[in-house]
C-alpha cells in the first residue's frame, strides 16, 4: 500500500527486522533527514555486516557494502574521492567497536569529513546474541550465559563515543536513543546536525543510538524500550558529548 | 589508455611501478609501510599530492584495501601495494572486491615467508596469488615482471585489464625486481587494445538515474550461484584472452627452463653458460601467472626433451607446469627463505639431468 508519509528515500517494502527492532525507526530517520535536506542524489551510504547488512534493500540512494568492521575505511575511500557527496556509515556495536575498532579510531582521528551512525544494542543480534563490547555488566548473552563479568576477564562496556570525543578530528559526538517519541525526534535532529556538519566540512561526526533488540534481550518491544531507559542509560548516559 | 612519452630514467622497480600508476591515471592510493615495497608509498605520497590526487597512509593493510574498495566503488582508478605478510592481510578485501566486481591494481613485492619470514626476495606467494588467495570461488589476474621497465608496463596493463573485466589485478613482483635500479622507459600505451566500458555501476549519488549498490552479498536462495556463474564466465574469458608469456632462445632448444620474475633474469645467464657448452637450452617465461600461459607452453614444449622449473620457493609454479604439459619430463630446482637459485647452480642442475 502506498503510504503518503513514507519518505521517498525509504522504499515501500517490508523489512526483515524483528518486531520491536530499532533498525526500522533508524532507517526511516536517516531517509527522512536525507529527503528534508534534499540529499538523496548526493548521498552515498555504507552498510555494515550485521542485521542491517541489507540496508541497501530498503534505502533508495547509492549504498556500498563493507566487510565486517571496515565501513569507515570504505567510507574514507569514498569521501576522499567524492568530497562533493554526503557519506555516512551505519554500523552496529560489534562492527564498529570490536572487529572494526582500528578503522573506527583512525577514521575519527584523521577527522574524515563524514558521518557515523552507531547502533548500540549491547549485543551481536544477527549471529544469535553473543557478548558485544557494549554488553552491560551482568547482562546475560549467548557467550556470557551467567552475565558479563569483568572479573572473569570479559571486560567492561566500551564507551566509544566518549573515547572518540577525545580526538581532535572529531567535531560532533552524541548519544541518544529511540525509546520514546521525544528521543526519536532528538535523534533525528542529531542526524541532521551531523549531515550539516559534513556539508560545512567540520570533520567527523558520530551519533550513537541506544537501540532495542527485543529478540535477543528476550523482552517484549515495550519492555525492551523500558530496559534502555532504566538500565542502558546508566552505563551509556544520553546527551551531547562533544560539539566543536 | 594513453600516457605521455618519456625518456629513459634510472629508477627502482618500486618507483617505476608507482610512476606507472600515476601515468595510468590512478586517482587513489592507500598503503601501509612494509619492506621491501616502501619506495612505492613514499613515491606516491609526493606524486599524488603533485597531481592533486589522493594518497592515504592507512592504519593497516586491512584498512588500506578497504579504503581502496570504497574509492574503486566510486569509479576511480585505485592502487594499493604491500609485501607478502601485508598482502595476506588484504586477502579478505580482495575477495570482497572480486565478489563485488571492483577494479583495482594490487602490487605485491614478495618477501620470504611463512610468517614474518624475512625481507629477502622470494616467490613463495605464487599459490596465494594464482588460486584466489582469500575465501570463496574467484581468481585474480596476476602478472609477474622481470625488470623495472616491465613492472611499469604491467602496472599500466593491470589498470586497463581491471577496468575492462571489473576485477582486482595483482602485479606480483619480488624483492629483487622492486629494489633493483635500471633504466626505465615508460611505454606510451599499456598494450591493452580493447575498449574500456563506462563505469555506470559507480557510486556517485543517484542523480539522473536509479540508485546503485556495490555488494558481494547474495543471501536469497540461488542468488549467489547465479552471481558466481556470471563470475565463472568472466574468469573463462580472461583465461582465454589474457595469457601472456615470453621466450628466449627456444627455436632450437631441446631443454627448457621455466622461470618468472627475477629468477627468469638469472636463468638468462644460466642459458649463456650452457649454450657456451653447446647445451641447447631456452627459456619460457610466464608473464601472466593466472591465467597460466598454458597454450604457449604447450606449443613451445612440443620439441622439448626435458623441462626445468626454477623458483625461489619450495615448488609452487611447478604444479601449473605439470598441469599444462603432463606428458613431459619435469625437474624442479627451488630455494626458499631468501635462497636464490644462481646461474651456475641452474646450469649445473640442468647438466646433471640433461645427460
Amino acid at each position: 500500500m502506498p503510504n503518503k508519509t513514507r519518505p521517498a528515500s525509504l522504499k515501500n517494502i517490508s523489512t526483515h527486522y524483528c518486531s520491536g527492532c530499532g533498525h526500522g525507526i533508524l532507517h526511516r530517520l536517516v531517509a527522512e533527514v536525507i529527503d528534508e535536506m534534499k540529499l538523496s542524489e548526493k548521498t552515498i551510504g555504507v552498510a555494515p555486516v550485521g542485521c542491517a547488512v541489507v540496508a541497501y534493500d530498503y534505502w533508495d540512494f547509492d549504498v556500498c557494502e563493507a566487510a565486517h568492521g571496515r565501513a569507515l575505511a570504505v567510507a574514507t575511500g569514498i569521501k576522499r574521492c567524492r568530497p562533493q557527496n554526503v557519506v555516512f556509515t551505519y554500523q552496529g556495536d560489534g562492527d564498529l567497536v570490536s572487529i572494526g575498532l582500528a578503522e573506527t579510531f583512525h577514521t575519527a582521528n584523521r577527522g574524515e569529513n563524514l558521518t557515523c551512525i552507531f547502533i548500540n544494542n549491547a549485543c551481536y543480534g544477527m549471529t544469535g546474541g553473543q557478548m558485544a563490547p557494549t554488553t552491560l555488566v551482568g547482562q546475560p548473552t549467548a557467550t556470557t550465559p551467567w552475565g558479563r563479568n569483568p572479573k572473569s576477564g570479559e571486560g567492561w562496556p566500551v564507551k566509544l563515543s566518549e573515547i572518540l570525543a577525545t580526538l581532535s578530528g572529531v567535531a560532533f559526538a552524541v548519544r541518544s536513543t529511540i525509546s520514546s517519541p521525544r528521543e526519536v525526534i532528538k535523534t533525528r535532529e542529531y542526524i541532521k546536525k551531523a549531515f550539516s556538519n559534513q556539508i560545512e566540512n567540520k570533520g567527523f561526526s558520530i551519533i550513537e543510538v541506544l537501540s532495542p533488540c527485543p529478540t535477543i534481550w528476550q523482552k517484549s518491544p515495550i519492555n525492551a524500550m523500558k530496559w534502555i531507559d532504566e538500565e542502558m542509560v546508566k552505563t551509556f548516559p544520553l546527551g551531547v558529548i562533544k560539539d566543536k | 589508455m594513453k600516457a605521455k612519452t618519456s625518456k629513459k630514467v634510472l629508477m627502482s622497480g618500486n618507483e617505476a611501478m608507482a610512476e606507472a600508476a600515476i601515468k595510468a591515471n590512478c586517482f587513489f592510493y592507500a598503503g601501509y609501510p612494509i619492506t621491501p615495497q616502501n619506495e612505492i608509498p613514499s613515491y606516491m605520497a609526493k606524486r599524488m599530492h603533485d597531481e592533486g590526487r589522493v594518497f592515504i597512509q592507512a592504519e593497516s593493510e586491512i584498512a588500506a584495501i578497504n579504503m581502496v574498495f570504497g574509492a574503486s566503488a566510486c569509479g576511480v582508478r585505485v592502487l594499493t601495494s604491500s609485501s607478502s605478510p601485508g598482502v595476506s592481510l588484504k586477502q579478505e578485501g580482495i575477495s570482497y572486491m572480486a565478489g563485488a566486481e571492483l577494479p583495482a591494481v594490487i602490487i605485491n613485492v614478495m618477501r620470504g615467508g611463512p610468517g614474518l619470514g624475512n625481507i629477502a626476495s622470494a616467490q613463495s606467494d605464487y599459490f596465494q596469488s594464482t588460486r584466489g588467495g582469500g575465501h570463496g570461488d574467484y581468481f585474480t589476474p596476476c602478472f609477474a615482471p622481470y625488470s623495472p621497465e616491465e613492472a611499469a608496463r604491467l602496472v599500466m596493463l593491470g589498470f586497463d585489464l581491471a577496468d575492462f573485466y571489473r576485477t582486482p589485478v595483482l602485479v606480483l613482483a619480488d624483492a629483487i625486481i622492486g629494489q633493483m635500479m635500471e633504466a626505465v622507459e615508460f611505454p606510451k600505451e599499456s598494450g591493452f587494445t580493447k575498449k574500456l566500458p563506462p563505469k555506470t555501476w559507480a557510486l556517485t549519488g543517484k542523480s539522473g538515474r536509479t540508485a546503485n549498490i556495490v555488494k558481494s552479498f547474495f543471501l536469497k536462495e540461488g542468488g549467489l550461484e547465479v552471481h558466481n556463474e556470471h563470475l565463472r564466465k568472466k574468469w573463462q574469458k580472461i583465461k582465454e584472452n589474457e595469457q601472456r608469456s615470453d621466450t628466449h632462445k627456444t627455436n632450437d632448444a631441446k631443454y627448457l627452463i621455466i622461470a618468472y620474475g627475477s629468477e627468469a633474469r638469472i636463468a638468462l645467464e644460466a642459458i649463456d653458460i650452457l649454450r657456451a657448452k653447446k647445451v641447447k637450452v631456452g627459456l619460457f617465461r610466464p608473464i601472466s601467472l593466472w591465467p597460466y600461459p598454458e597454450k604457449n607452453l604447450k606449443t613451445i614444449s612440443k620439441k622439448i626433451r626435458k623441462v626445468f622449473v626454477v623458483e625461489q620457493s619450495l615448488g609452487q609454479m611447478v604444479e601449473d607446469v605439470h598441469l599444462s604439459i603432463p606428458e613431459k619430463e619435469i625437474h624442479f630446482l627451488g630455494k626458499t627463505g631468501g635462497g636464490i637459485p644462481k646461474a651456475h647452480e641452474i646450469a649445473k642442475f640442468i647438466e646433471k639431468h640433461a645427460k
